[in-house]
């Protein structure tokens, strides 16, 4: 393409700009049918307890109600993830924590379903409950599943890359480090909706607010036993969903059931309260690192642990466990690495992918543990990094390919832009600045279900006037992936984003798109829209040179025109174009996909961690500190991120302030709060309450954008909407160590902890706040890999064979 | 979503129509002014009138004089009024109180009659459900002090410990006819009955005291400044008599089931200057009485701490106030 870039990397408007900010976006819980019902869940008042009987007479009786279920109407088990098939829809014969859904109920109005739930009588044998991962740890009895690697243990992990140990000792220094991240949750503005309808040829049609409509559409036809073919998943506009819309949810499932037994549509809102029992967010995660590194810095080893309360079910947990070990080792060089992961089962909201994916946590410890590691070697911690950084095009200890990496322009630009020199370690009391940096994965090397057909496919229709339409099974979720599509396709055909009709999200109409997560719809829709645009483009071309009587690689495609390079009046309109090649071909359509790279890792486990491309920010974190009140407030956060190429340069900044948003809420305010010793309720299930920023509360951004094409993005794109989340968190706790001298190694950093840490060094002790230990876990065997450097080939040698040795570089 | 229930709605043009319809719906019925408080209490079930009677078409309510404010005031007209040091520890509150959305519905009288908040309480149903209910509605025991016999619930008002300190009083119309009452007996430490008013009594306006050399200030403590309730309100009024202090009255708001008035904190600063000393014995005294229970945001050992700092904020910024020229009452 030798033309100039008119679309890709300007700041257009979105294509559903004008529909979102006038209000004319249909959400799902807009839509209304003739004869439509609602729907209400009865939800578990017990945190864990046998269900002895359920008797729903009362409520069916109930006028206007239509149909009551309970868990017996759909004993098929459904889950995310094909190893943790552990959810049904309605509990059958047990609750595992309050708010998991016990019935159901149609009716004519929202009330009578709401009164109708409530002349529901379930009878509950309560059972211990377990309120935290220490305690499933201490707990292995009652299991919450029966399931799972042992007692409440959902997943044990033991990974090692080389020999860690002998590694760590070669190292000058070793430090030890403990930190605890809280869980918390996605918070959408909108609340989860779904409407089903049943038409009388038997087909079942399900509007919903998800992030994944293809997984909810396996879901259904494996719970309702039902061919696929018969079934209609359409994703409606998601009023954000940030990781939280990405399972298949049992109300979907609950109001697909109802409109199959009524014969009408089904409606089915959320509350807000409700949300939060969806929940799917952070997994509060205790983690403890073990490093060893040279005078200079140089890491020698790492042993990593980490212990993730999962809350009441599977979800993505199996690949957040694996996720808090994986990408530790893309940013700095660790030459041999051991990572042990466990996930527990607890009677809470089930835990799973909030923006960031498992990897925020262990962010959050590792680059807190560097800034200590560098204050203790006396090297300037922004320093220390770029001495480490892992190389472009590289295998890491765990089989993960680097390609383009951007971290040390990233570092550079923040350290010029917040004048780090000047500042650092140098602002009066109360007063600091903190360094960390990150990279996240643009899309999964593997897919969630074993298959091996692409993750993405496009279809694309040319029309004689001179339209387009793009057919894409992504989700538009807020995030601008309908707006991807369109400008990735105007910009191949030379003709306006605006110009293009975007269909997405529906398993009818649109080719398969694994979804909205893992930060891969930019770029594996994107290649898959550019792989079908390049075909579009030469059918045409081929045509249009025909009429022009040129050769096809002079011509341009551009400002809807199709014309000679050389002498651009000699051309057709770009409909001309098209209508020449259906004249000669037939209708015009093309279809595009994309199938990530092989990932290098085969051992078990490998399946998490790979993708096509990293992204890599770097942030400076301003804080100022109240040492009578504790109170840390942000007024600055400089951040540069390396998203390889920016499709659209004000949609990535808006990614990256929304990010930093997010991040500053889960640094200093939220928390999923529970109280054990009452019955384990969640403790704040309110907008109110839930405390996350608001717009007054947010800090100043300065964003710097780092374009270093990735050749596996289309134009060089890599992903924005996750990673420049993950270093907000350890900037600002590494800030609040310069302002006033004390560690916090816990997040959320309130003022309790940063008052209390302060009162202990007054009295000289460590100025340190966080957890004092990791409890014993029964780690399994070791699955040992030999790194790349030691010979390795990505296979694990079985546990008992010795490793093989070679000379390990640095 | 979370509906509200069925009610009658009522629209009264005058205050004897009020008392009137209310006498006629009897204890089924509450009065309503903004509906900021009453109406998310109505979604989650905790008071479940089914009569309610808005006092908002009522002229009288929303009357202004020098010193006398309107109980149906809103709390952004209250804000919006030309500052003047007689009712700025009042509009300081005032603006303190949620977001611009609320406060364009919210009234005075509606804040001053706040129910007490709880995080057991302020929840759905079906919440509440899960912890068998509590003594404030629905259940039976406390579960911030289950041993005891009373509610614990928090007096979450930002502008009755304003109202409180200032000595204001409050002109309330019930059935037996009209009286005044000091705003510092219109509450009861009791999560419950919260309030000395009856449930027919209308609260009509609210008379400031004249200025005679008083000067008054708020400072509030919560999570986000863009809309929480106090975890801890602080309301300090001030008696000056030249550089010295002819008496004090100290309020603390968001740590008791009403505005605490710490009476030993105000003998801390009488007769003296406000000096150093004076503010940390005074901070001191205030700190000692503070009980937050664990029913609020943020742990309740840092809301105790806090009582310390943010009375000595108090305190020192109307010693700033007086020392700065041209600032005299
Ligand atoms: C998200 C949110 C945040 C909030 N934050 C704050 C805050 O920070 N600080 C704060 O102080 N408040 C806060 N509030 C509470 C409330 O909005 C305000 O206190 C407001 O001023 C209440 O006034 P209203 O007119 O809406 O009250 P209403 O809801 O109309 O009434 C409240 C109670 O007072 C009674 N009442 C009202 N007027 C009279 C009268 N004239 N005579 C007799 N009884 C009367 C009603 O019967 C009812 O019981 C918040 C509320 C929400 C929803
Ligand atoms: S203080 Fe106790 S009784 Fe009062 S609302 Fe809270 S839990 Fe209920």
């Amino acid at each position: 393409m030798a033309d100039k870039r008119r679309v890709i990397g300007k700041a257009l408007r979105k294509v559903d700009a004008a529909a979102k900010v006038t209000g004319a976006t249909k959400f799902a819980d807009d839509l209304a049918f003739p004869r439509m019902l609602f729907c209400k869940l009865l939800r578990s008042t017990q945190p864990h307890a046998r269900i002895v009987s359920i008797d729903t007479s009362a409520a069916a009786k109930l006028d206007g109600v239509q149909a009551v279920l309970v868990g017996q109407d759909l004993p098929i088990p459904f889950g995310i993830l094909p190893v943790s098939q552990d959810e049904h829809a309605l509990c059958i014969d047990k609750a595992r924590f309050i708010g998991d859904p016990v019935a159901a109920v149609a009716a004519l109005t929202e009330e009578a379903a709401t009164a109708a739930t409530d002349l529901i009588r379930v009878d509950y044998e309560p059972l211990k409950s377990i309120a935290s991962a220490e305690e499933a740890v201490e707990h292995p009895e009652p299991r919450i599943h029966d399931y799972g690697d042992r007692g409440n243990f959902h997943k044990l992990i033991d990974l090692e890359f080389g020999d860690a140990n002998a590694g760590i000792a070669e190292g000058d220094m070793v430090r030890e480090d403990l930190f605890f991240f809280e869980g918390s949750t996605h918070l959408p503005m909108e609340q989860h909706a779904a409407v089903a309808m049943w038409s009388p040829d038997q087909k079942l049609t399900l509007w919903t607010s998800t992030q994944t409509p293809h997984y909810v559409h396996r879901a259904l036809a494996k719970v309702l036993e039902l061919p696929a073919a018969r079934i209609r998943v359409i994703a409606t506009p998601n009023g954000g969903g940030f990781g939280g819309k990405s399972d298949p949810f049992n109300h979907e499932i609950a109001v697909a059931k109802l409109a199959m037994i009524t014969g009408r549509p089904v409606k089915i809102t959320l509350t807000r309260e409700e949300v939060f029992y969806c929940h799917r967010g952070r997994h509060p995660t205790l983690m403890w690192v073990r490093t060893g590194v040279k005078k200079d810095g140089a890491i020698t080893g790492m042993h990593f642990r980490s212990l993730l309360d999962g809350g009441a079910y599977g979800s993505y947990g199996v690949a957040s466990t694996y996720y808090t070990g994986a990408l530790q080792t893309v940013t700095y060089h660790i030459p041999c690495y051991h990572f042990q992961g466990a996930r527990a089962f607890t009677n809470k909201a089930p835990c799973g992918p909030k923006r960031g994916h498992g990897t925020p946590q262990p962010r959050f410890a590792l680059e807190v543990h560097i800034d200590k590691i560098a204050e203790q070697l006396g090297i300037d911690p922004a320093e220390l990094r770029l001495k480490t950084l892992v190389p472009a095009n590289s295998l890491t200890a765990n089989y993960l390919r680097v390609g383009s990496m951007g971290l040390g322009k990233c570092i550079a630009k923040v350290v010029e832009g917040s004048g780090w020199k000047q500042k650092f370690r140098k602002l009066p009391r109360g007063r600091g600045v903190g360094l960390a940096c990150s990279s996240y994965i643009s899309g999964a090397g593997l897919p969630i279900y074993w298959n091996n057909m692409p993750h993405s496919g496009v279809q694309l229709k040319c029309d004689r006037g001179g339209g387009v339409t793009v057919f894409c099974g992504s989700t538009e979720i807020g995030q601008g992936s309908d707006s991807i599509l369109a400008y990735i396709v105007a910009e191949v055909l030379g003709i306006d984003p605006f110009d293009i009709a975007v269909v997405t999200g529906d398993t009818d109409l649109t080719p398969v798109d694994l979804g909205s997560y893992s930060s891969r719809v930019t770029l594996m829709s994107g290649n898959a829209a550019l792989q079908a645009a390049e075909r579009a483009r030469q059918i045409l071309a081929v045509h249009a040179a025909k009429k022009l009587e040129i050769p096809v690689d002079r011509l341009s495609f551009a400002e809807r025109r199709v014309y000679d390079a050389k002498d651009p009046k000699r051309g057709m309109s770009f409909a001309e174009a098209v209508q020449s090649a259906e004249a000669a071909e037939g209708t015009i359509g093309t279809v595009g996909s994309y199938t990530p790279p092989m990932s290098a890792g085969k051992y078990r486990g490998a399946g998490v961690g790979p993708s096509p491309a990293y992204s890599y920010s770097a942030c400076v974190a301003a804080v100022d500190v109240d040492p009578e009140t504790g109170i840390v407030r942000v007024p600055t956060i400089w951040i540069a991120h390396d998203v390889g190429r920016s499709i659209n340069s004000a949609a990535v900044i808006g990614q990256v302030e929304g990010s930093i948003y997010m991040g500053l809420g889960e640094a200093l305010m939220e928390e999923m709060a529970y109280r054990g010793n009452r019955n384990v309720v969640h403790k704040i299930p309110s907008l109110l309450e839930y405390k996350s920023p608001t717009t007054l509360e947010m800090c100043d951004v300065i964003t710097y954008l780092v374009e270093d094409p990735d050749p596996n993005g289309p134009f060089g794109a890599k992903e924005v909407g996750q990673g420049p989340l993950l270093p907000v968190m350890p900037a600002v706790a590494n800030a609040v160590y310069d302002a006033v001298g004390v560690r916090i190694d816990e997040v959320p950093i309130t003022p309790e902890k940063v008052l209390k840490a302060l009162r202990k060094k007054q009295k000289g002790e460590p100025g340190r706040h966080g957890p004092e230990s990791f409890p014993d876990i029964p780690w399994p065997e070791p699955m040992r890999v030999p790194t790349p450097w030691e010979g390795g080939d990505g296979k694990a040698v079985s546990p008992g064979r010795p490793a093989i040795t070679a000379e390990r570089p640095h | 979503m979370l509906r509200l229930p069925f009610f009658t709605y009522l629209e009264p043009k005058s205050l004897a129509d009020a008392l009137r319809m209310k006498a006629d719906a009897g204890p089924d019925a509450m009065f309503v002014a903004g509906g900021t408080d009453l109406y998310p209490n109505m979604k989650r079930r905790h008071q479940e009138p089914k009569t309610v009677i808005s006092l908002m078409g009522i002229p009288e309510l929303r009357r202004v004089e020098s010193t006398t404010l309107g109980a149906c005031l809103t709390l952004s007209e209250l804000t919006a009024r030309p500052p003047d040091r007689l009712t700025a520890a009042v509009s300081t509150a005032a603006r303190l109180v949620s977001t611009p959305l609320l406060r364009n519905m919210g009234t005075l009288g509606g804040n001053l009659c706040l129910d007490t908040r709880c995080n057991y309480y302020n929840q759905t149903y079906e919440w509440r459900k899960s912890i068998d209910f509590c003594m404030k509605k629905d259940g039976h025991i406390c579960w911030v002090a289950p041993s005891s016999p009373r509610c614990w619930a928090v007096s979450s008002s930002d502008v009755a410990p304003v109202m409180v300190a200032i000595g204001a009083e409050y002109r309330l119309l019930g059935p037996q006819g009209e009286r005044v009452v000091p705003a510092g007996r219109f509450y009861h430490n009791d999560g419950i009955n919260y309030l000395t008013k009856q449930p027919d009594e209308i609260l009509v306006d609210v008379r400031i005291p004249k200025p005679n050399g008083w000067d008054a200030v708020y400072h509030k403590l919560r999570r986000r400044g863009s809309f929480d309730f106090p975890v801890l309100g602080v309301a300090v009024w001030i008696q000056w008599n030249r550089k010295t202090v002819a008496d004090a009255r100290i309020v603390l708001g968001g740590v008791a089931s009403y505005p605490q008035e710490v009476p030993e904190a105000g003998t801390a600063l009488r007769g003296g200057a406000l000096s150093d000393e004076s503010i940390a014995a005074a901070a001191e005294e205030a700190y000692r009485p503070s009980k937050p229970m664990d029913n609020t945001d943020f742990d309740l050992s840092w809301r105790k701490q806090m009582t310390r700092v943010y009375v000595s904020r108090a305190l020192q910024q109307l010693r700033d106030r007086r020392t700065t020229p041209g600032l005299d009452v």
